[in-house]
This record gives C-alpha cells, structure tokens and sequence, in this order.
C-alpha cells in the first residue's frame, strides 16, 4: 500500500516552476504526485493530512556552505548535530566543506562523510572536495575521483588558493568534470595577522585590520582566470561592495560566474563586534554598513545569486576567549529563513525572490537535484509560517555549538515542519 | 569604602568621564606632593595587590608595585613569558585562581588587545589594564595628563604632537581618548604606514611631515619605535625614521619656547629621540615616570574601595562645595 501525504491550504512558492500561489500537494512514496488548486486533489482513505493554511509551502533549502565538522572536529559538531541543525532551520539538502581532518581531497574520505550522512542524517549531505591536496593550495587534489564518489562542487574553503597558475589550472581542470569551484577569495598577504576589518573598529579596538582589498583583488584575479578558462566560478560569501561590483560586471560581460552572500554579512558590521565579542569573528570579517547595503540590494536585484550560511561551529573553549586566539566562524542555518525575511520586510527583496535565493538557486549552481516542487521528484519541503515572531534563545539552538551573534535578536519567521523524502523530519513543538 | 569611582573596573581611558580623571588626576597630584616629602600611607594595610604580567615589563610592573607598597599594600608578582600565541583560557584561568586567593586588586598587562575586557567577564575584583595589545595603556595615558597639567596648568585647548607608531600604540590611544575629554588638541604624525585606517574616528589630526606638526605644539609626545614588532614592509631602517620623524636639535629648532617633550618610555636613543633631546631642557620624561607612581597609587587606592587619606578628601569636598 502506498503513503499519501496530501500538503493543503498553504501559499505554495516554488520559484523553480514560477509557482506563487495557493496550491494543494499531493505526496506518494517520498515523491511529488500532483500539485493543484485548492481542494481539487481527491482524498483517498489513509491519506495523511497536514494543514497548511496561514503558512507558506516551498522547496526545502539548499545550502551550499557548511562546514560539519565530521570527521575529525566532533567536538564542535558532527553530521548528525550538523544536519539536525539543517533541518530545524528548514534545509534540506546542504554541501559541506572539505577542512575536515583528515581533509576531504580524496575519495575515502568523500565516501566516509558520505556513509555516515546516510546512517545518522537527517538531511541530504552533498560533500565538497578540496582543490588542492591537503588544502596545501600546492598540487590539485584528485578532483575527478572525489566527484566519482559523491563530491558536487570543490572548494579550499577558508583557504585562499594564493598561487594564480594553480588556480588557473583548477578551473581548467574543473571543466572536466562540469562542477563549479567555490573561492575563498582573500588574500593572505594582505590578511597577514588581521583578525577584522580594517576600518574604525580596528582603529578603536587596537586589533590588526584585514582591508576589503584582499577580497577585491583575488575576486578580480579568479574573474580574470574564470573568464580564459569559461569553468564556472562561484565566489563564496562575498562581503565587499567593491567585490559585487566585480561579480555585476563579469555577469555582465556574461561569464559563468555566481556568488553566496552569508546572512551574518547581510546583518552584521564592524561596529557589532562591540567590546571584543568573539561570536562576530568570522572570514571574510564584518564589514561596514556600505557594504552591508550594497549585499542586499545585490542579492534583491540578483548580482549575488544566493544565500549560504557558512554555518560555523566551534566550541566555548575556541570561542571565549581573547578576540586574537578566537576561532573565526557562525552558525547559521537556524536563523537563514527568519534573518531573511527581515530583509523582505525591509523591502530588499520579495518572499518569492528570497526562496529563490535560498533553493533553487544554490541547487541550480551545484547542479544537485534539489530546491524545486516538481511533480515526480522527491517531497523536500519545508512549512514555514513567515510571520511569528520570537527571541532566539540559546535553549533555542540544535547544532553542538551556539556561536551564534544573533541570539537575543528579536525574529519574525519560524519553520514549522520540514519534509525529507515526504516524511515529517522535524515539526516545531508549539504547532 | 569609597565611591566616587563609578567603574567597577578600568579597562581603559575610553568613556571615562571628565569627572573621574579630574578625581584621579586630583588623589594623583596628592601623592605626588607626599611622596616628594618622603610620606608613606598604610590606607591598604593587609590588602594585596596582584600584579598579572603576561608580557614583559620592568617599568609598570614596578610603578605599580612601588605605588602599592607606599600604600601599605602586600604585592603579589604574577609574570608569565605569554607569547601573543599563548591561549586566551590560561589568561582566564589564571586570573581565576588569583582571583581565588582573594587580593584585592588584579593589575593586568597583556600583548593581546581585549584581555581586560574578557577577564572583566569571569572575575569580581577591580581589574587594573596595564596595558592590552596594541589598544589601551590607561596608567600611562593618566600620567601623561598629570604631567601636562603640571607643566601647564591645564590641559583644556592644549595642543598635543603625538609621534611615531599610533597604529600599534596602546599609549597613543589611550592618550587621545584622555586628552580629548579633557579638551586638548590631538595631532599624530608619523609614517603613512603606521597611522591607523580611521584616525578621524579617534578624534585626532594627522600630520605626516614632523617639522610642520612641531612649531605650534604645546606637548610633543614621542612613541618608542618597537621594531620588535615591526618589519621592514613599514619601516625601511631606525635609520631613516630617525631622519624623517625623529627629535634631535636640528628638528626642535623651531619648537615653542616653553614646549615639552615627553617619551612614555623605554627610549630608543638617536632613533625617535637623540640623546641630547631626550636629557635636554625640554624633557620631562623623568617627571613623568615619578608621576607614573603616584598616578598608580591614586588608581589602586580609587578602584580597590579602600579608604582614602583624609586630608585630600576634605579638601577634594571643600573644593567641589564652592
């Protein structure tokens, strides 16, 4: 006998099929049956019925940039802890990256994550490899027996590939295999011992200064290279107006070329650091509320393509202490969707571009089956109600860390349940 | 128990008020004048003072330990070789368990800039910064003030010359965030590379040629030239610097008649001071180190809520009533 789970009532938003309307969704067997108007979809005993009416229906999130840590940093999170934290904030499917120990440039280590996101997942994991062997940014990893064994994009994330003629080759390299390479763009050397931006806070705090320099340049450098080899380059969270304005100009000029926004550089600048607080460290650092500004009208008019999280943990031990010795990085997945409709209520961007941005955009640059309510495909999607209101707490937080900036932070949005493969995998306890 | 200190804690001279360095300059001034006529107090008797010195330090850690011993105060040395790489949790921990011991007062010089900060979140005691990274060196900043005020009877509309590093001075911004709120004139003069990304955001001017800064200075403050922490993609050679932004009698031929120049110490002689200037009629620097004493004094006996001598607190509450 097969199961039905028949989705009712909700505002459907499904920007990969251009749906923004009340519709009706029918599940069988994990998979989408039929979507229609409401009350068309006969109901046949046994179905399951969830009542969506108030809440709005759409794809599951993507999110293109998490680290989870697994294996070799459980203590900060593992694949279990990471993708219950997915799931909670409504995604459904996430990459993750490869600074793992042992670092994730080799099939082994691909096939581990993997296996274990398939025994105690609650999510779909797709793993990025490392471009370079040992994120040494020396010699390519072996790319094309990563993506062999599951790998959907490569990346030496929280590394700057420094050496141009490598990077070259990567992209060169990456067309083999058809996958996007996702940059870290910041130059070390001008990063040098930086621990924020170099800006007023810097200035008052007496801390060393990363200037926007560094990213401008390597944005401008893989541009450059992007555009001899025609491989498709994706500039992770990018943070600097001047950057954006490279990305406009090369998709302009129409090169294959995309970039993340974080929902901490869209929300946060310099100046929230405050007395030294270590939950606002994070690579690239918080920048100034012009380059704030120039994220979100960039992400509303579609320069930045989507949003990704870089979701972050890291323990008390790395995190409470002096700014200097602090751990960069901040979760993120539990508060994308809430952090996101604020900037829908600020007039940003709409409900509908901002699923876009947070489905079937980043599946579209991974090439991932994913962030669309197709009939046939598989049931990901998330029930959010877009406008309950609360304080996020601490208590609040599912992943194994809580280096979140945000937590006292007023938020309108909550998911209310998420549906992997048609099954309920999470529901919020007050619905 | 005294109270006219409404911090808990002095992490730096950053928001501290007009009110309250008047009040520490004035405890200051006092001990200054005793401690020229020999006089000793035992206001702090069977209180201790812990000295937490996780960078090197000779003459802080022993201006602070002489002020609390003339206060009749035991001293405890905590000094550890904490490299900028040592991690933030010791720092932690270790003030902790001083913490445990029950001093009264912990005095903390550290080379990463916030450690006051974050050790003000777990501990109790009064907290004394002794200098944090490159971000805040109240202490000196607060003798820099008495000397001034000694020397011109005021600091309000002063104008102040601070040369040479600024962007990796502790002393520099604890200075100017001081000197503004009392009202002087900051300037910075220094190389390009070593003036901060914002200055404006300090509340100071910059001047990068010295011999334009210099002839209507009132206060010419020279900053040591830590080449410890420098490398040569800031600085080409002492050599140079000495030339373009260094003191020596040719560059303060043109300086005001009854300018002073100050130095928080210790000097690199011929490199931002020749020697001749440094021993010259202009230099208070050794004024400034026996303020740094008393300054320190007036510090530990304000935060440590011990009992202030009687003869400046009546003529502080006559002074305040007329």
């Amino acid at each position: 006998m097969s199961e039905r789970t028949l989705i009712k009532g909700g505002h459907l938003i499904d920007p990969a099929n251009s749906r923004n309307d009340f519709f009706d969704l029918l599940i069988e067997n994990g998979k989408i049956q039929t979507i229609e108007r409401p009350g068309q979809i006969p109901v046949h005993p046994g179905t399951q019925a969830i009542d969506a009416t108030g809440s709005i229906v759409s794809p599951g999130f993507v999110d293109m940039h998490t680290h989870l840590r697994e294996p070799g940093f459980e203590h900060k999170e593992t694949i279990e802890t990471g993708t219950h934290s997915a799931m909670v904030g409504g995604y459904t499917s996430i990459a993750c990256m490869a600074n793992t120990n042992p670092i994730n440039d080799n099939a082994f280590v691909t096939t581990y994550i993997l296996e274990r996101a398939k025994s105690r997942g609650h999510v779909k994991v797709y793993p990025v490899g490392a471009i370079t062997k040992g994120l040494q940014g020396e010699e390519l990893a072996e790319i094309g027996s990563m993506i062999n064994a599951g790998c959907v994009a490569i990346s030496d994330d929280g590394i700057c590939v420094m050496n141009a003629y490598l990077m070259r080759k990567a992209l060169d390299y990456s067309r083999a295999f058809d996958i996007p390479v996702l940059v870290h763009a910041e130059d070390e050397n001008l990063v040098g011992k930086g621990v924020i931006n170099e800006g007023i806070q810097s200035t008052v705090l007496g801390l060393r200064g990363i200037p926007a320099e560094a990213e401008e340049i390597i944005v401008a450098r893989d541009i450059a290279l992007a555009a001899h080899t025609k491989a498709k380059l994706h500039i992770c969270h990018i943070s600097s107006a001047s950057s954006i304005e490279l990305v406009r100009r090369a998709k302009n000029e129409g090169l294959s070329v995309t970039c993340e926004v974080t929902p901490h550089h869209l929300h946060l600048t310099e100046l929230d650091i405050g007395l030294y607080n270590t939950n606002c460290r994070c690579r690239p650092p918080l920048r100034t509320l012009k380059d704030v500004e120039a994220c979100r009208l960039a992400l509303g008019d579609g320069t930045i393509d989507c949003i990704a999280t870089d979701h972050a943990p890291h323990s008390p031990e790395e995190k409470e202490v002096v700014f200097e010795n602090a751990a960069n990085g901040i979760i993120g997945m539990e508060t994308a969707l809430p952090l996101g409709i604020d900037l829908v209520k600020k007039g940003y961007l709409t409900l509908y571009q901002l699923i876009e941005r947070l489905s079937s955009s980043p599946a579209k640059i991974l090439g991932i089956e994913a962030g669309s309510l197709s009939e046939g495909k598989p049931a990901d999607l998330v029930i959010f109600n877009p406008e309950q209101k609360y304080t996020y707490s601490k208590e609040m937080i599912h992943s194994k860390s809580r280096n979140s900036p945000f937590v006292g932070w007023n938020l309108t949005g909550r998911v209310e349940r998420t549906l992997l493969d048609g099954r309920t995998i999470f529901l919020e306890k007050n619905y | 128990m005294n109270s006219l200190i409404p911090d808990v804690h002095l992490l730096g001279c950053e928001g501290l008020s007009k009110q309250t360095i008047t009040t520490i300059l004035s405890l200051a001034q006092f001990y200054r004048n005793k401690s020229d006529e020999g006089e000793r107090f035992q206001l702090l008797n069977g209180m201790t003072v812990a000295n937490l010195f996780f960078e090197p330090s000779t003459r802080t850690r022993t201006s602070f330990e002489i002020a609390a011993q003339r206060l009749g105060a035991q001293v405890v040395n905590f000094s550890s070789q904490g490299s900028s790489t040592s991690k933030g949790e010791t720092v932690t921990d270790t003030a902790k368990n001083i913490e445990a011991m029950d001093p009264s007062i912990l005095v903390i010089r550290h080379s990463s800039s916030g450690i006051p900060h974050l050790l003000a979140k777990c501990v109790k005691i009064p907290i004394l910064n002794a200098g944090d990274g490159f971000h805040e060196h109240p202490s000196q900043a607060l003798l820099d003030l008495l000397t001034i005020q000694q020397s011109k009877t005021n600091v309000q509309g002063k104008k102040i010359l601070i040369v040479g590093d600024i962007a990796h001075s502790r002393v520099a911004r604890s200075n100017i965030y001081a000197l503004n709120t009392m009202g002087a004139q900051v300037t910075v003069c220094g190389p390009p590379t070593l003036i901060p990304p914002f200055p404006e955001k300090l509340g100071v001017q910059v001047e990068i040629q010295l011999e334009k800064a210099l002839p209507t200075a009132d206060v010419i403050m020279m900053l040591r030239i830590q080449f410890e922490r420098q490398s040569a993609m800031q600085i080409p050679s002492k050599g140079e610097y000495a030339k373009f932004w260094g003191l020596n009698e040719r560059t303060i031929r043109n300086i005001k008649e009854d300018a002073i120049i100050m130095h928080p110490g210790p000097l690199n002689r011929g490199v931002e001071i020749s020697p001749a200037v440094a021993d010259g009629p202009y230099s208070v620097i050794l004024n400034q180190v026996k303020n740094g004493v008393a300054v320190r004094m007036a510090l530990i006996n304000l935060y440590s809520r011990a009992p202030l001598p009687q003869e400046w607190f009546e003529a502080e509450k006559r002074s305040s009533h007329v």
